[in-house]
């Protein structure tokens, strides 16, 4: 077998998939027929324009929103399937195991304030999982250090600056292995000068093949680390393929979008 | 009367009054959370009916809801009420304040962003693990001065189980200085309730110190 065979016969699996999702509030359409999907060891960036409906999407995803129609699974597990033409969401039980497999990091950090550091990461794994609590706090400290945060275990979130906090919001939910992370602007809330070390701390994610997928703005960004990259616009996919693809391509409102974001 | 022998009497209501004091916190704290739930809840007959109730126990005196308390068991059913007095008073002081709890309860509950249950909802904690973990403790931080000022008034409207002649301190002064005609019983029960709010006062400015850990 030569080795070209070989690598083609290696079937990278699907971590997360939606299929032709729609999501209206009131009378407006937010999302319209939309569909990605993500394999493992992938990175997906999502960009567009605001308003796009690019939260939304990920707040369906992550089961923060319910879908109005459409289908989605985990790891070829349906969290969601369509009935007669209906979506139905699998059993509050299997749901459960299914929210097990990915983890999501907000924009504004949302740390538990009333928790030192070291709390924020390991309370989830100790009272949700139930692992052994010397182990995950092993575990915890090796995530800290990593973030380049080993000093700040025993601080409270508001004595630490908004990328310190994204950093530990970022080990928090890497705390509880998720199969795929999802990201909604995780640098947004940060002053310019921040953003960096956060940036750096996704991309050495990236390099470790961690499933993720990532709304951003920082076109750069996506551009360098995603494997493939969505461009979303008026609740529809407009554009999606590889980064040079997507970036290269003359879609007008591709175009206008980057001449946007560019100034 | 000596002031010994006066002091000596007047222990017996100062217990009372602690009585009063310890017992209707300890059921109106509990019962104010719940009937915030009650209030907060997205079924509109309930948060409706829980409202109208709230009011009327906020916007009646005490001092009636008293008497309401004391004597409706033998208006309504004709039943004896002897040996009721002191259950009556319980009863009317803690319904009462759990009143006043639920609406602080409500407002710091609704203090808390959206993201806390949102982060909570993500990292997998169920809603119960969610609102006693992640939600009550910020609470708590947010209504510690709201919550002192009701306990302060609380210590003070003790008092007012005199109307239902439920013998506390204040109801055993005025037995005595009529008895006695002397003015001594009423400053002794000016110095008590003094002190007891000087130490309630102390005890909960404590705990704000002991929340502020964190901001
Ligand atoms: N809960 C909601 N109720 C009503 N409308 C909503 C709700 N959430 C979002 N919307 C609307 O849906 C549309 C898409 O919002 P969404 O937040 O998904 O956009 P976005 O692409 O994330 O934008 P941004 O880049 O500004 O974050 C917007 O018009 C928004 O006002
Ligand atoms: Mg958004």
């Amino acid at each position: 077998m030569s080795s070209e065979a070989n690598t083609s016969s290696i079937q990278q699996r699907v971590y997360f998939e939606m299929n032709n999702i729609k999501k209206s509030f009131g009378d407006l359409q937010v999302l319209n027929d939309i569909s990605i999907s993500v394999q493992e060891g992938d990175v997906l960036s999502i960009i567009g324009p605001s308003g796009s409906g690019k939260s939304t999407l990920l707040r369906i995803a992550t089961m923060l929103e319910t879908m109005d129609y459409g289908d989605m699974s985990y790891m070829g597990e349906k969290a969601v399937s369509v009935v007669d033409g209906k979506s139905v969401y699998a059993k509050p039980a299997r749901l459960k195991e299914i929210k097990k497999n990915f983890g999501l990091v907000f924009q504004n950090f949302n740390l538990f304030p009333h928790y030192t550091v070291l709390k924020n990461i390991t309370d989830a794994p100790i009272s949700v999982q139930k692992r052994d609590k010397t182990e995950v706090e092993a575990e915890a400290m090796e995530l800290l250090r990593k973030m380049g945060l080993e000093d700040k275990a025993d601080a409270y979130p508001s004595q630490l600056s908004g990328g310190q906090q994204q950093r530990v919001a970022i080990a928090r939910a890497l705390a509880l292995k998720p199969n795929v992370l999802f990201f909604d602007e995780p640098t947004s809330a940060l002053d310019p000068e921040l953003t960096g070390e956060v940036l750096k701390v996704i991309k050495s994610l990236a390099e470790q093949h961690m499933t993720m997928v990532i709304v951003t703005h920082e076109m750069n960004f996506a551009k360098n680390i995603s494997d493939r990259v969505v461009f979303m616009d008026k609740g529809v996919v407009a554009l999606s393929g590889s980064p040079e693809e997507v970036f290269g391509s003359d879609n007008e409102r591709m175009r206008e979008f980057l001449g946007k974001v560019s100034h | 009367m000596s002031f010994q022998v006066m002091l000596q009497q007047l222990s017996s209501g100062m217990l009372n009054t602690m009585g009063i004091f310890f017992l209707t916190l300890l059921f109106s704290l509990p019962l104010g959370l719940l009937i915030a739930f009650g209030r907060m809840s997205k079924n509109k007959i309930i948060s409706g009916f829980i409202s109208v109730i709230i009011s009327i126990l906020r916007g009646t005196p005490l001092m009636l809801q008293l008497m309401v308390w004391y004597f409706f068991p033998f208006y309504l059913f004709g039943w004896s009420i002897s040996g009721w007095r002191f259950p009556a008073v319980i009863v009317g002081f803690s319904i009462n304040y759990a009143a006043y709890f639920a609406e602080i309860y409500r407002s710091g509950i609704e203090a808390i962003p959206k993201g806390q249950y949102e982060a909570g909802q993500i990292l997998g904690y169920s809603k119960v693990q969610s609102f006693f973990k992640i939600i009550l403790p910020q609470v708590i931080k947010i209504i510690l001065p709201s919550i002192t000022n009701e306990v302060i008034t609380l210590v003070k409207d003790t008092s007012l189980a005199f109307s239902i002649t439920y013998i506390e301190m204040f109801t055993l002064a005025k037995q005595i200085a009529a008895s006695e005609t002397s003015m001594m019983p009423f400053v002794i029960s000016a110095v008590f309730y003094y002190i007891f709010n000087a130490i309630v006062a102390f005890v909960m400015g404590r705990l704000e110190k002991k929340m502020s850990y964190y901001s």
